[in-house]
């Protein structure tokens, strides 16, 4: 009797437990295992060739013009990470500071920075492609409105301002999110340590940089490795904004962008190349396993147990 | 002198208290408005015409005029992306629900050897982006011939859900007392019939915060639809926007209509539950 009670109940767990596991591994651990393995094959549209060992890594890093495309995308990403560092983490952090404070609207100021984080990044892309049109564009108009038509441009159309020009808008999309998850950080910070603050000094930059820094680290780790991973997955926004080519001329390409044509094709060029693509894929999923357990691990460190 | 030292700080305290509210409450206004402007004029222009949006991009329109919206529900296939896009989504979340809470409940409730290997497994795929794995995805849509097919969509969304669902339902539902369970069992309740009336109420909280986390990046994902659907009648929300933003280049006011009917569903949703949209959508980078 308590052997078959057993059995039934490992049959109930087993039944649990293997649909969603199935999901998982058919879905996510099988498709990320086969990028590997893709890479390492020659490529005829959707056939398999021949293994060719380290070749389609080898044209992606060393080959021109692969080479450029790649350094061009790579360069742009590592731009975008440090600019939303800035734009997007840094105002997040100031942000959550003003929040923290508990002043006057502040219930309603924190539903409105969050607000653009639940719009689909195409809306946002497309919205903003909008605002920026060079003639009809609420950014130029309000410009020449406020006697600033000299500053007036064709925002995504000229190469030194269409980078610029993405991460602003992908800065407005997603400030909100640092800024709240900074403010959970914040509101975690017990009471007495504050209180104990107040009476040592009133200086405002040392409560902030030896207390509510180093004690919202945890905050600060993930948003970090969030940026980081996100900055190297870019893709939806600059695909709707620049397209597909990173236009003007290669100025916003992006290694999403890069890997997603090399792989399917364009527009101007139909040729599809999956072992390519996949050897991208991998070279750009190690890059980030590897940066963004080093940022874990070196945030960690910092992180102050309570 | 000692009493006046005290005063003279206080007062320094509290102009230095005032200053720096004055100055924080000042950047909090003035990113507010930089992020509620944009919105604000995109529904503004949505009620008006093309050239009116030329010649006063701010003015307040008559929001009486709906014929671009008139025009959207009559000419394009905007309906029928809306309709997908709830159907998709819809179907994930009772996958991604279901799913979960099987598991979570099975690694949360249980003893069993392997349960913490099956954990880190679900954990693994929380930090794996999918999105770099698309060429053999798309080779395997193609091999189960759910290929254009929201199956394939579905699939993948389920997939991708559990990781996050499993982790946030198995922490809650490790914090469920097991009296009741107990009890039950003595009375010889099945386990199936413990876990469906008795457990499963007590869990509904855990399941609004994971169903948040994942409805979001559902309903606005264009990845995956861009690779795996090509016909236009089978395609979500912003996959569909692209076809339509490419239709209407120069009718701004159908295009500002456009985005702004896309946007609705969501944005309302959030305006009223947006404790649970904030508490959801950072449920992963906040423990």
């Amino acid at each position: 009797m308590p052997h078959l009670r057993m059995t039934g109940r490992g049959l109930w767990i087993t039944a649990l437990i293997v649909p969603p596991l199935a999901f998982v591994a058919v879905f996510i651990v099988y498709p990320i295992l086969s990028a590997f393995a893709y890479a390492f094959f020659d490529w005829q549209g959707l056939r398999r060739g021949e293994f060719v060992g380290f070749d389609n890594f080898f044209t992606v890093l060393f080959v021109e013009p692969y080479r450029s495309w790649t350094i061009n995308a790579f360069s742009h990403n590592i731009m975008v990470f440090f600019a939303l560092m800035v734009l997007q983490n840094g105002l997040g952090f100031i942000l959550a500071y003003a929040l923290w404070r508990e002043l006057p609207g502040a219930r309603f100021h924190r539903v409105a920075v969050f607000l653009p984080v639940v719009l689909s990044t195409i809306i946002v892309a497309y919205l903003f492609k909008l605002f920026l049109h060079p003639l009809f564009g609420v950014v130029n108009v309000s410009l020449k409105g406020i006697g600033l038509g000299w500053l007036a441009q064709p925002w995504l159309g000229q190469s030194d301002t269409a980078l610029w020009s993405l991460i602003a808008a992908q800065s407005w999309h997603m400030v909100g999110f640092p800024t709240l998850v900074f403010l959970a950080g914040m509101q975690r910070i017990p009471g007495e340590i504050l209180d104990a603050v107040r009476m040592e000094t009133q200086s405002e930059w040392v409560k902030i940089s030896r207390i509510v820094w180093p004690l919202v680290a945890p905050s600060a780790t993930i948003v970090f490795t969030l940026l980081f991973v996100g900055a190297f997955n870019w893709f939806e926004l600059p695909y709707i904004m620049a397209g597909l080519d990173g236009s003007p001329f290669g100025s916003t390409d992006v290694l999403g962008l890069y890997f997603y044509r090399t792989a399917f094709g364009n527009v101007s060029s139909g040729q599809q190349d999956f072992g390519l693509g996949s050897a991208l894929a991998v070279l750009i999923f190690v890059f980030i396993a590897l940066i963004a357990g080093i940022i874990t691990v070196r945030l960690r460190a910092r992180e102050i147990q309570l | 002198m000692s009493a006046a030292g005290t005063i003279d700080y206080d007062r320094r305290g509290l102009l230095g208290t005032l200053g720096r509210d004055g100055l924080l409450q000042i950047i909090l206004i003035a990113n507010t408005i930089l992020m509620l402007a944009p919105i604000v004029i995109m529904v503004f222009s949505a009620f008006k015409t093309t050239p009116q949006i030329f010649q006063s991009p701010f003015g307040i329109p008559d929001f009486g005029q709906v014929a671009n919206f008139a025009k959207i529900w009559t000419q394009t296939n905007f309906l029928r992306y809306l309709l997908n896009s709830f159907f998709v989504t819809g179907a994930s979340m009772v996958l991604i629900l279901t799913l979960g809470t099987m598991a979570a409940y099975a690694i949360g409730r249980y003893q069993f050897s392997g349960a913490s290997f099956i954990l880190m497994f679900f954990l693994a795929g929380l930090t794996l982006p999918l999105k770099l794995a698309i060429i053999p995805l798309f080779m395997l849509m193609r091999d189960l011939s759910i290929l254009n097919n929201q199956l394939s969509l579905i699939f993948v969304y389920t997939a991708m859900g559990l990781p996050t669902t499993v982790f946030i339902m198995t922490g809650f539902i490790r914090t469920l007392p097991s009296e009741l369970e107990d009890a039950a069992r003595m009375d010889g309740a099945s386990e199936a019939r413990i876990m469906w009336s008795i457990m499963l109420p007590l869990v509904r909280p855990a399941m609004v915060i994971a169903g948040i986390q994942n409805v979001v990046p559902i309903w606005n994902d264009f990845f995956f639809p861009l690779v795996f659907i090509q016909n236009d009648d089978l395609k979500t929300l912003p996959q569909g926007l692209t076809t339509f933003m490419g239709e209407y280049t120069t009718d701004w006011g159908v295009l500002f209509s456009g985005l702004t009917l896309s946007a609705a569903p969501i944005v309302v949703l959030y305006i009223v539950l947006s404790r649970q949209f904030i508490a959801g959508m950072t449920s992963g980078a906040v423990k």
